[in-house]
């Protein structure tokens, strides 16, 4: 009959109405900034920059543990272009001991940024991972939101923390290659050591023919 | 009580100049649509002339047929038949001496009949009509002119209803 | 004069006893103007009020809270809301046509607040008692169409005048039923003074009230009448005119700031009058519902029960869905124009029949059988089901 149905959704909502007061269950909404919803694992936002330290390290102990060789595949390779690096003039050495430059400079504007996480796809060291911070309005959208190595720069805990699974691949490949080339360099150490010790015995003879060869060429 | 000029009730010239700058706006004003709406102004002007007449009925029927629909119908015709948008219409006709002599002789006729109709002597009283006796009288003296014109309007419907019908026919045929 | 009686009074008084402290020849004015002023201060604040029950109700009845921030339980939202409207920018469209664009939201506040001049919200509490009051709202109420009109014209926007041409195509359609519905009232009454109709219904039968709506015909008038009243003051599900979706916002898309808030008014105070009518109608206006209810004021009842028809509009707007422009204009001359016909025939029946079960008998059973194959007539080629959907090849 005409109407029957309207009836029926009169029934639905009013049952919803009145349920609403009655059972918490039915309000699924998260009343945020008092309460938060759990982030899940595979969220990511905006780029930080790894460093190797303890969580509350000085500016200088960051800098210091970053992992980034400013080596600029990152500013290369990012679409909307919101990386800016700046290479040191000097070395210093990395995680396994090699002398690498370093970022005197490493600015990423997040208001440009567009979180496709392909900066963090294509850097070689594990310097730059994706972050899960998202409260980060400012009342200066120019300075506010561009962002220096000191306000980039996360420990390698944190990273831990946000995303435990990735960091623990992370590690165990990191450790890996530092592990393989302590081995190499233990190689190149006993080779180093071997030829040295060939440097101190007689020189090989040259063979005679190949000499006496080359003039009539 | 209430402040007279010339004879003439304050309120009654506040609402007769509204209503004749109404009139002249619509018939001066170039976009159509302005025209319009300064014609409905005039018939919310004679509304209010007729209330200020103690005319209840009338002036609530001038309100609901006239602003609530003709002035809807007017709009409406405008909007459907050509762009309301550029003032592209002439304010003056070429003709416009031919107009000026029918518009005057009309003023003429028109004046002629209501000064022959007045009464000698000035009514005493205003009859107090009442929505009631308007209703009783239509239903008793005036019933057959009633009918008619309901008669005359459901023809009038009818036509509209079959004239605005999609040829159903002429689709079948083809 | 007792206690209770001067409570039922106590506008009426505290007019005349300020309107006392003029000369006797301004005090008509006073009156009026105090009058006016009441009406103008305290429909607002129900607007303002209406706001935020009736965020707080869709909320709930999609099981949400609703909002909640400003002030205890998001009480105080609708302040919050008229600061922002009054700060904000005023935008006014390069090629709107300026004064009428102003006019509109103008015209239509001012013709939704004269309707409330007929409306008694209590006993001896009516602005002008006038002997064509019906009349008076229903020509009142068709001016706002020319406002809407309006609107969406100066905004030289295409949403806004597709929205306008809706929304005055829907008003006129729906007025008919809407006229015809009520002028059974002013059959079974013999007047049109809203305030002879309200004493109409004054008597109780032991202690049930005489109200219209308990009458076989007084009920269809009173469902047709709400359902004429929602497509006449664009409430959902027949607020295409601002259908979101399509629409933008219809005929009010190039307003921002007062002037919204204005429609915004303009269309809530629409409501309120039009609810009012239905509720001086059909419910015994101001009449207490049981006789043994008297006691408390009688514009008390009128607010309570101008609240209850807003609850109803908000829960109606929380179920239903909105229509399309052909089922709407389908319902209006298919549907409610028939019924309403039907109903001023009934409503002849009922008078002549004489009192008795039988009229009661003979009105329902004709009324019923009309609803039921008019519906099934209607519903006959309908397919109702899970929507098919067809894409561009």
């Amino acid at each position: 009959m005409l109407g029957e149905g309207m009836l029926k959704g009169l029934a639905e909502t009013a049952k919803n109405f009145a349920g609403s007061f009655v059972s918490k269950d039915r309000l699924t909404t998260v009343q945020y900034p008092e309460e938060r919803a759990p982030v899940i694992e595979n969220t990511r936002d905006f780029p930080f920059l790894v460093y190797d330290g303890a969580d509350d390290a000085s500016d200088e102990a960051k800098l210091a543990g970053l992992r980034c060789v400013a080596c600029q595949i990152c500013e290369k390779e990012c679409p909307p272009k919101c990386i800016y690096i700046v290479k040191s003039t000097d070395k210093k050495p990395d995680y396994v001991g090699k002398p690498q430059i370093y970022p005197a400079r490493f600015d990423i504007d997040i208001s440009v940024c567009m979180s496709c996480q392909i900066c963090v796809e294509v850097c070689p060291f594990e310097a730059i991972k994706m972050d899960t911070e998202f409260e980060l309005s400012t009342t200066d959208r120019f300075g506010g939101l561009l962002y220096d190595r000191e306000q980039l720069a996360r420990s390698n805990q944190h990273y831990h923390k946000i995303h435990p699974t990735e960091a623990a691949e992370v590690d165990a490949r990191l450790a890996e290659e530092k592990a393989k080339s302590e081995a190499k360099a233990k190689a190149a150490a006993e080779a180093a050591a071997l030829k040295a010790a060939a440097a101190a015995a007689p020189k090989p003879v040259v063979p005679a023919a190949i000499e006496q060869k080359e003039p009539t060429a | 009580m209430i402040p007279t000029v010339f004879g003439l009730t304050l309120p009654f010239l506040i609402i007769a100049a509204l209503t004749i700058a109404g009139a002249v706006a619509a018939a001066l004003l170039r976009n159509l649509v302005h025209c319009a709406l300064s014609l409905t102004i005039t018939f919310a002007g004679l509304a209010l002339l007729y209330l200020n007449l103690e005319a209840q009925f009338a002036g609530f029927v001038q309100m609901l047929v006239y602003i609530g629909a003709v002035a809807i119908l007017v709009v409406f015709a405008i909007l459907l038949t050509r762009g309301a948008g550029m003032p592209e219409y002439r304010s003056y006709s070429s003709n416009w001496l031919l107009g000026l002599i029918l518009a005057a002789a009309t003023f003429a006729v028109l004046t002629w009949a209501v000064t022959r109709s007045l009464p000698a002597t000035a009514a005493s009283a205003a009859p107090a009509v009442t929505v009631q006796g308007i209703g009783v009288s239509l239903m008793t003296t005036y019933v057959m002119p009633l009918e008619i014109v309901a008669i005359l309007l459901t023809v009038a419907l009818i036509g509209a209803v079959i004239v605005a019908m999609p040829e159903s026919k002429k689709e079948g045929q083809q | 004069m007792s206690l209770l009686s001067q409570l039922d009074q106590i506008f009426v008084l505290l007019q005349h006893w300020v309107a006392g402290f003029f000369p006797t020849w301004l005090q008509p004015f006073v009156g009026t103007v105090l009058a006016v002023v009441g009406i103008v201060a305290a429909f607002p604040g129900i607007f303002a009020v209406t706001t935020v029950l009736e965020r707080k109700g869709l909320g709930r009845i999609q099981n949400r809270l609703g909002p909640n921030r400003v002030g205890p339980f998001g009480f105080f939202q609708p302040v919050a809301d008229g600061i922002k409207s009054l700060t904000k920018e005023d935008i006014v469209p390069f090629t709107a046509d300026g004064l009428v664009h102003f006019l509109a939201p103008v015209v239509l506040v001012v013709a939704v607040f004269l309707g409330f001049a007929v409306l008694p919200i209590g006993r001896n509490m009516v602005l002008a008692n006038m002997d064509a009051g019906l009349l008076f709202f229903f020509a009142i109420g068709a001016s706002t169409e020319l406002s809407v009109f309006m609107a969406g014209w100066s905004s030289r926007n295409k949403y806004s005048l597709l929205g306008a041409m809706r929304a005055v195509a829907q008003m006129i359609s729906y007025e008919v039923p809407l006229l015809l519905s009520a002028t059974v009232i002013v059959m079974m009454t013999g007047s049109l003074s809203t305030v002879k109709i309200v004493e109409a219904q004054g008597g109780f039968t032991g202690f049930l009230p005489h109200w219209y709506v308990f009458t076989p015909w007084g009920f269809a008038g009173f469902v047709l009448f709400v359902i004429a009243a929602l497509a006449e003051t664009n409430r959902s599900p027949f607020d295409l005119p601002e259908g979101e979706s399509e629409l933008v916002a219809g005929y009010f898309t190039e307003y921002s700031g007062f002037k919204f808030a204005l429609f915004f008014l303009g269309e809530y105070l629409g409501m309120f009058s039009i609810a009012g009518f239905a509720i001086t109608l059909f419910l015994g206006g101001w009449g207490a519902p049981f006789s043994f209810l008297g006691f408390v004021p009688s514009w008390g009842w009128f607010f309570l029960k101008l609240l209850g028809a807003i609850a109803l509009f908000i829960w109606l707007r929380g179920t239903l869905p909105r229509l399309r422009q052909d089922q709407l204009m389908n319902f209006a001359w298919k549907f409610m124009l028939p019924m309403t016909l039907l109903n001023l025939v009934v409503a002849g029946a009922w008078r002549f029949m004489g009192e008795g079960i039988l009229r009661w008998l003979i009105c329902s059973a004709v009324l019923l059988a009309a609803y039921v194959l008019l519906g099934r007539v209607l519903m006959r080629h309908q397919k109702l089901g899970p929507r098919s959907y067809r894409y561009a090849e």
